[in-house]
């Protein structure tokens, strides 16, 4: 099949009045410029200001809150950087299942159940060895979301459920039965009804950088993207899952075996989004509690499609949105609800995948 | 009421905002189109229900509004992935987390507040006579019967008309239909949008009768159901009726057997339509294993029209 397709004339009369003939071309190869998404960002924020304005609101100040809150001071840098963290290692792991064209959206219910499983570490195992507990829970919050992970793929390669489904309602279930452990057989005693487990004591939490809450979960997730980086394009495995990724038939008449491959990475997938969950109980909350994610595994998606899949961006793009979230905290000074972010968030992506699709098309004169 | 009437209802009630998503999801996908943005369109026809009716204090008026919201984001989702050709589940994905923010906002002035609606009930004297029969279908309110009419009338749209057949075609080939002469990209965004409405209603039905006030994030997921139960339905509106009935009924069983003292935690009793959709889907996949699958075969992949000179 012809790759270039175009599929709209426009006859443009000249100054010497002959037919100039142009034809819009679409390139499905042509990659789209770093600008793009620049462009993007910013058309998505003067759409949202329409909103505000609706409100009655000034969305200059309404934006100006926000980055300020976010990048404005030692606090809000600290805290962007915190919430930074789940989103690198979320969107790592819906990055490589996408790079198989799994779509994984169920990191927010793996990385709940990476959650449940460190403190389950604190609550079963009280009479560990101080320093064997971090390395510990870390492990079990891996082992805890990598198999909720796999109960999305088996579904998806033993019995033709799609991943997006299993994934999704998985999330559900994750968030109920957190529900159910901080109301109920894990609630602190001494917590005055306070829907959360006891506070974890020295051994259980990351050490924090000085007096902020910046904890050394970052290096974890500074690791991962390492570790993704090399696997990926130095590795045999790496080749596989793009050859997989590009044409999963082709690669299969290889012998390539895409149900291994697909349990691999769901696996891998799922354990990304329980290490986040393991190290945001034990670096930031201190404890398992009702509403510990604000939606990481949800907003993943978005740091990794901004990224591209692409590991190093990863990391700036989970900053941007981390800041966006401590942001949209800091509008609610202003009347606004947090969720706002949300919205910016939604508006962000489809400002866009529609840039990166119209930076596809070219304007090309075809006859003078 | 007695007790089997009861369940019924409850069922029937708990079911009919997931059959207007259904059937609001079949049309999408009939067209070739994944409309994940479900949940998000839910969300914001609930909330520009629970505004428009606190503000007119009209439910025709209201019907409307949300009629043309969820429609304009219907308008979005095909622009972007009919006429831009973007990934349609990033799309959706987009479309959920917008609505998700966009209602949050909307409806920070009117959470939590009563909406003051009374929706009318359909009276049928002499069918109420009938013990237990009568008992349910005299407490079904007229967007209920709206649901099941709407069912039938795609029933018979789907497979009864030309035009079903061409929609059908568009699903399943698209170059072959437009090379008949059908015109592709109308009956996708016709299908689209009026997809996205039925969606939008699945709100408004959500908050008009089933919980009359708005709290954020309310549709706790149904949206996701739907999407489930396109599947489960096997993109037949006749088949969504008993697809929603049955996972309203799981629902709202959640609620009820609280009320028998049955000692499980009502947390696990919530999980239970979130597990039976996944366990449905396995068995229905695992009977088909051998079969061809019957989805729309151009479901998920956009159109592009070769080269024509």
């Amino acid at each position: 099949m012809n790759q270039n397709q175009s599929f709209e004339n426009l006859s443009v009369k000249s100054k010497k009045n002959r037919l100039v003939l142009f034809k819009l071309e679409y390139d499905p190869h042509k990659k789209s410029s770093w600008w793009i998404s620049i462009v993007s960002v910013f058309v998505a924020l003067i759409l949202c200001a329409i909103f505000i304005l609706i409100n009655g609101m000034n969305p200059i100040e309404v934006y100006t809150k926000m980055f300020l809150g976010a990048f404005g001071s030692n606090f809000g840098l600290s805290e962007t950087i915190v919430k930074s963290i789940p989103l690198l290692l979320c969107g790592l792991g819906v990055a490589i299942a996408y790079k198989i064209s799994i779509y994984n959206i169920g990191a927010e219910g793996q990385f709940l159940l990476g959650a449940i499983g460190a403190t389950a570490v604190t609550i079963f195992l009280p009479n560990l060895p101080g320093t064997l507990y971090i390395p510990i829970m870390m492990i079990v919050g891996i082992v805890f979301g990598g198999l909720w992970g796999l109960f999305t793929a088996i579904p998806r390669t033993h019995f033709q459920v799609n991943e997006l489904i299993t994934s999704l309602m998985l999330n559900y279930v994750a968030l109920l039965l957190l529900d159910y452990f901080v109301y109920g057989p894990w609630r602190d005693p001494a917590g005055f009804n306070f829907p959360g487990t006891p506070e974890f004591n020295d051994f259980q939490l990351l050490a924090t950088v000085g007096n902020s809450r910046l904890h050394f979960g970052l290096f974890f997730a500074l690791a991962a993207v390492l570790i993704f980086a090399f696997l990926l394009s130095k590795t045999r495995w790496g080749y596989e899952l793009k050859l997989l990724g590009a044409n999963p038939i082709a690669a299969q008449n290889a012998g390539i075996q895409i149900k291994k491959h697909i349990l691999l990475v769901m696996l891998i997938s799922g354990g990304l989004a329980g290490l986040a969950g393991a190290i945001e109980v034990s670096g930031v909350a201190g404890r398992l509690m009702y509403g510990i994610s604000p939606g990481y595994g949800y907003t993943a998606i978005i740091v990794a499609w901004i990224a591209k899949l692409n590991p190093w961006l990863m990391i700036v793009a989970s900053v941007f949105i981390g800041g966006l979230i401590v942001g949209g905290y800091s509008v609610q000074t202003i009347g606004l609800p947090s969720s706002f972010s949300e919205m910016l968030q939604g508006a962000i992506l489809f400002c866009l995948i529609s840039g990166e699709m119209v930076s596809k098309y070219r304007l090309k004169k075809i006859q003078a | 009421m007695e007790l089997i009437p009861l369940i019924i209802v409850a069922a029937i009630s708990g079911g009919t905002s997931l059959l207007f998503a259904i059937l609001g999801g079949i049309l999408n996908e009939k067209a070739g189109v994944i409309n994940l943005g479900a949940e998000g369109i839910m969300l914001v026809g609930a909330v520009m229900s629970a505004v428009t009716f606190l503000q007119t204090n009209s439910l025709i008026y209201t019907f409307f509004i949300v009629l043309i919201v969820a429609g304009i984001l219907g308008l979005l989702h095909a622009f972007l992935c009919i006429t831009l050709r973007v990934n349609q589940i990033v799309s959706g994905l987009a479309i959920t987390l917008f609505g998700s923010g966009l209602s949050a906002y909307i409806g920070k002035s009117v959470a939590g507040a009563p909406i003051p609606v009374s929706v009318p009930k359909v009276e049928i004297s002499f069918i109420e006579q009938i013990p237990i029969i009568g008992q349910v279908l005299s407490s079904l309110d007229i967007f209920i019967w709206l649901s099941i009419a709407l069912s039938i009338i795609l029933y018979i749209y789907m497979y009864k008309t030309s035009w079903g057949l061409h929609l059908k075609a568009v699903g399943d080939n698209p170059a072959t239909s437009d090379a008949t002469g059908i015109s592709v990209i109308k009956y996708k965004y016709f299908h689209v949008i009026a997809g996205s409405m039925l969606m939008g209603l699945a709100g408004f039905y959500l908050i008009m009768v089933y919980s009359t006030s708005w709290m954020e994030g309310m549709t706790s997921g149904k949206g996701w159901i739907a999407v489930a139960l396109v599947i489960f339905a096997r993109w037949n509106p006749l088949l969504a009726i008993f697809a929603a009935y049955f996972f309203g009924g799981l629902d709202s069983l959640g609620f009820r057997m609280q009320l028998f003292e049955i000692p499980i935690p009502s947390y696990f009793l919530k999980m239970v339509p979130y597990i039976a959709t996944i366990i449905a889907l396995m068995i229905i996949g695992w009977k088909n294993r051998h079969k061809p699958s019957i989805e729309p075969k151009s479901l998920g992949i956009p159109y592009t029209r070769e080269q024509r000179f």
